[in-house]
């Protein structure tokens, strides 16, 4: 199992380096000049020139793809342009806010979607089944940003329960040991400060979450319902068995396989919602500070960014399939 | 409680499916008595599946329900229910614990992701107060029973870890670990090779004798009534049209159904004589394959390192005469399929020669063997899937003409449509229009198109029920000598083998370990697993049961390490034309 994760991180570096050689090749297209963000209109041209070439942006496109290939190998993804920070410290200082908010979502997903595939599984054509079939449809067509916004108006501007964006109160007074909060809070026990950063966590969470908790209903009904004609559930009743056992324990565990393949793939629509939701709530994460980094042109710190998605994503997947193991004694690793 | 009052007894019983409530079962009775097996026959949608489901109410959950009558159990343990009242709480009490079942397919029957011992285990803790040590000892013991090799390893493992005869062996342990009055039995050996059929059907005997416990077994074969029941009740369109013991059923069967059935169930070792062979060694052979080899790759777990070979078709060689049927015999794994698929070279081969008509099939590439492949035509075991459902029969017939750039005449296809008995209108019908045998027809006239010199025919009718069985068997005789056809023909069922095959080829292991003329293989097979496939043939009467001894050979699969140097074949000859492979 351990080579085989090895196996599979060594062929993800093939797959970082297209992928930083295409965004490399479209920022080259990209209207706008990184330069003319960074110094006023009224510079000189001979400002601008010595700028382009502090940062060796008059260098050949393959000169500076290969310089960047050559200093990413040792850590170093160069300096963002805009906040004159090395990309790695900037991207690692918000990552955990990112992963935090994408796990919770996920977490979310799971937590409502699962029961309410299941259960509409077992009831087919029931007002149960109806209603969850309307429910997860909602979920899948209402864009993210739409009830964001909602949500924020309800709970922050109506009732005033949840706070409208941010990540944590301010003035917690919170040592930084992991960067993830929640994590921080329990390790030092302080549990009002777990409260503010759940509080702050819950909406953008539910609101990313949504469109996952949509398919994952969707699927896992699916699953299930195909599972449930199957030989072995006639197998189980004929024990004697009854309906929620056959429904959880043969049923469900047969349908887990399909559903845990749709959570890693569409761990990758997350992350990229995650964009919107960190915009929309205020959110430090990674997500918004690509969004920044565009706007910006700041190409060593998008290029940066987009390797940090695609491995995280190939480290998802690579995850579910050693879970697949888990799962299904059938699937062997090889 | 008297002693005559049935284990089981269904009166008048009345089932239908659906809102509309088509009814399926009519006015159906039967009884089945302590210690006694009762075979309930009939063919595919005769109803009789859907009778034992509703002993056990388990077609409550597919649209099914008893509309009339009574299915009144009567035990030792307490007094008599009317199954067809109980709610579902008071069924799951029955179920698994009075009444057991086990299932045709043991493949599909068992969870996939629980363990063996897993689902033993929730049997017996379902319905007896067991704590999880005492209910593994108590599975542990079940597997034994069923007479599992190494019970406590079996406990751990996984189905697919397991063949099929253990699976339905665990399946039967899983059945009878509550100790259950009534056993039913849904064609229980119908998937499986006729050798673990033999010992499962013994299983079955020897449990049912040692526990009292009535039996309820369904199948369609006539050969495994003889060999197991007490009582037979045939079905047919939803009602019994007979019922007696096995005995007087067999010598005089009442209903004009059952006569049919009978006659209808190829009999082993019966046939008048054997087939008039036309085919004479004097004509060269239309297809003389040598020294053919086909060897899977088998890797290490973890490099992925090539360590092994698995050899599915090992050094098999053998001429196929104009108008001659040629069986290749042997349990699922022997390497039947694997020789069909190299003929076709629908997979690689490593060794070997194949020539027809002049042309060396395994040597051609591209445009040749797709030219080749006109002379050569298969068709498949089971002609539901064997069948693109989008395409008209006239787009499937037309199809191979098309690839071969040929013109397709409107008269070459009815011509055909009706020389394969298949309805004049049936070109412009879609295949789920037509019935299985009638699918076969297509599967044989899509085949036929091209007219080939050979035609490969695997387990062409062991999908079908009987009576349509000898129609496509007489079918097939009738265009080997009218085509000038050369059948190879892979099966498992002896007695199909015994009707139709002018010689036959046993295949063990991946090699031909013993080939002759068809009659003298079959009355003096000389190999012992030749041996032990025709010992394991149901009888065709119950008058000619016989305990069969075990023979044990190994058939674990023919694994070799690369570079394992495997010996040529020597024949020894041991009658005009017959020979046995000489081991080494």
């Amino acid at each position: 199992m351990l080579l085989f994760a090895i196996r599979r991180l060594a062929g993800a570096v093939p797959v970082l380096v297209v992928v930083a050689a295409v965004v490399f090749t479209l920022m080259q297209f990209a209207p706008g000049d990184a330069v003319s963000m960074l110094i006023s209109d009224e510079a000189s041209d001979a400002d601008k020139a010595r700028i382009r070439e502090a940062w060796g942006l008059d260098d050949p496109p393959l000169t500076q793809f290969l310089n960047f290939l050559g200093n990413a190998v040792t850590g170093d993804f160069g300096t963002s342009f805009k906040y004159k920070m090395p990309v790695m410290e900037l991207v690692l200082e918000r990552l955990p806010a990112t992963i935090e908010l994408a796990l919770a979502a996920t977490l979310v997903a799971v937590v409502i979607g699962i029961p309410l595939g299941v259960l509409a599984a077992a009831r087919p054509g029931s007002f149960w089944d109806s209603f969850t079939s309307t429910f997860s449809f909602a979920g899948i067509s209402m864009p993210n940003f739409w009830i964001g916004i909602l949500l924020i108006l309800l709970f922050a501007g109506h009732w005033h329960l949840l706070p409208s964006g941010g990540r944590a109160p301010w003035g917690m007074g919170l040592e930084t040991m992991t960067g993830f909060l929640l994590l921080d809070a329990l390790l030092q026990g302080r549990m009002d400060a777990f409260w503010g950063a759940l509080k702050h966590l819950a909406l953008p969470a539910l609101v990313l979450g949504t469109n996952m908790t949509g398919i994952i209903t969707q699927l896992t009904r699916a699953s299930v319902q195909e599972a449930l004609r199957e030989d072995y559930v006639m197998t189980a009743r004929a024990k004697g068995l009854g309906g929620m056992r056959i429904l959880w324990r043969h049923a469900f565990r047969n349908a887990l396989v399909g559903v845990v393949t749709i959570i890693g793939l569409e761990f990758g629509a997350l992350l990229s919602g995650a964009m919107i939701v960190e915009t929309v709530f205020a959110w430090p994460g990674i997500g918004s500070l690509l969004i920044q980094g565009i706007s910006s042109r700041d190409y060593p710190l998008i290029i940066g960014l987009v390797l940090i998605y695609t491995a995280i994503f190939i480290l998802v997947n690579l995850l579910i399939d050693l879970l697949y193991t888990l799962i299904d004694p059938r699937i062997r690793i090889n | 409680m008297t002693m005559h009052e049935p284990l089981l007894s269904i009166q008048n019983l009345d089932i239908a499916f659906g809102a509309d409530r088509t009814a399926v079962v009519h006015d159906l009775s039967l009884r089945l008595d302590r210690g006694e097996i009762l075979a309930l026959v009939g063919e595919s949608g005769s109803g009789k599946s859907v009778t034992v489901k509703s002993v056990m109410r388990l077609i409550d959950q597919q649209g099914g329900h008893v509309t009339a009558g009574r299915i009144l159990l009567t035990t030792a343990r307490q007094p008599s229910v009317d199954l067809a009242l109980l709610d579902e709480r008071q069924m799951r009490r029955i179920r698994g614990a009075r009444i057991a079942m086990i299932f045709q397919d043991p493949m599909t029957s068992l969870n996939p992701v629980l363990t063996v011992g897993a689902q033993l285990v929730e049997a017996v803790r379902q319905h007896q107060p067991f704590d999880d040590g005492s209910a593994k000892a108590r599975a542990v013991a079940m597997l034994e029973k069923v007479r599992m090799t190494d019970p406590l390893r079996r406990f751990d493992q996984y189905p697919h870890e397991l063949s099929g005869g253990m699976r339905q062996r665990v399946m039967i342990a899983m059945a009878l670990i509550c100790e259950p009055d009534i056993l039913i039995a849904d064609e229980p050996t119908t998937a499986l090779d006729v050798t673990v059929q033999a010992e499962i059907l013994a299983l079955i005997r020897n449990l049912q004798q040692q526990t009292g416990m009535g039996v309820l077994f369904i199948t369609h074969d006539m050969g495994v009534v003889a060999e197991i029941a007490d009582r037979v009740a045939v079905m047919r369109y939803g009602r019994i049209v007979e019922e007696g013991p096995v005995g007087r059923v067999f010598d005089a069967p009442a209903h004009e159904y059952t006569r049919k059935l009978l006659d209808a169930a190829p009999k082993f070792r019966h046939a008048a004589t054997a087939t008039l062979n036309d085919a004479s060694a004097a004509v060269p052979p239309v297809l003389s394959v040598s020294h053919l080899t086909t060897r899977f790759p088998v890797r290490s777990r973890i490099l992925r390192r090539h360590v092994a070979n698995l050899h599915a078709v090992e050094d098999v060689s053998f001429d196929l005469h104009p108008r001659e049927t040629v069986a290749i015999i042997g349990e699922s794994g022997c390497g039947k399929s694997s020789l069909a698929k190299s003929l076709l070279r629908l997979i690689p081969t490593d060794e070997g020669r194949a020539v027809l008509a002049g042309r060396d099939l395994l040597s051609l590439g591209g445009q040749a063997l797709r030219a080749a492949r006109d002379d050569i035509q298969m068709i498949f075991q089971d002609p539901y899937a064997a069948l693109d459902p989008r395409m008209s029969i006239r787009q499937i017939l037309s199809e191979p003409l098309r690839i071969r750039g040929l013109a397709v005449e409107e008269e070459g296809l009815s011509a055909l449509v009706e020389r394969v008995g298949l309805p004049e209108d049936s070109l412009d019908r879609y295949p789920h229009q037509f019935s299985g045998g009638q699918r076969q027809r297509i599967c044989i006239a899509r085949a036929l198109i091209l007219r080939p010199k050979v035609l490969i025919a695997d387990e062409p009718v062991s999908a079908l029920d009987v009576a349509i069985q000898a129609q496509i068997l007489t079918l097939l005789e009738e265009l080997k000598r009218d085509e000038d056809l050369a059948l190879l023909f892979i099966s498992h069922d002896m007695a199909v083998v015994e009707r139709v095959a002018d010689r036959i080829l046993v295949m063990y292991r991946g090699t031909i370990v013993e080939q002759g003329p068809a009659l003298s293989v079959l009355s003096c097979p000389a190999h012992p697993y030749t041996r032990r496939l025709l010992e394991a043939v149901p009888v065709s009467h119950p008058a000619e049961r016989f305990e069969r001894a075990s023979l044990s050979v190994p058939t674990a699969a023919p694994i070799y390490p690369v570079g394992t140097n495997i010996e040529p074949a020597r024949w020894q000859t041991i009658g005009p034309e017959h020979r046995l492979r000489v081991e080494v």
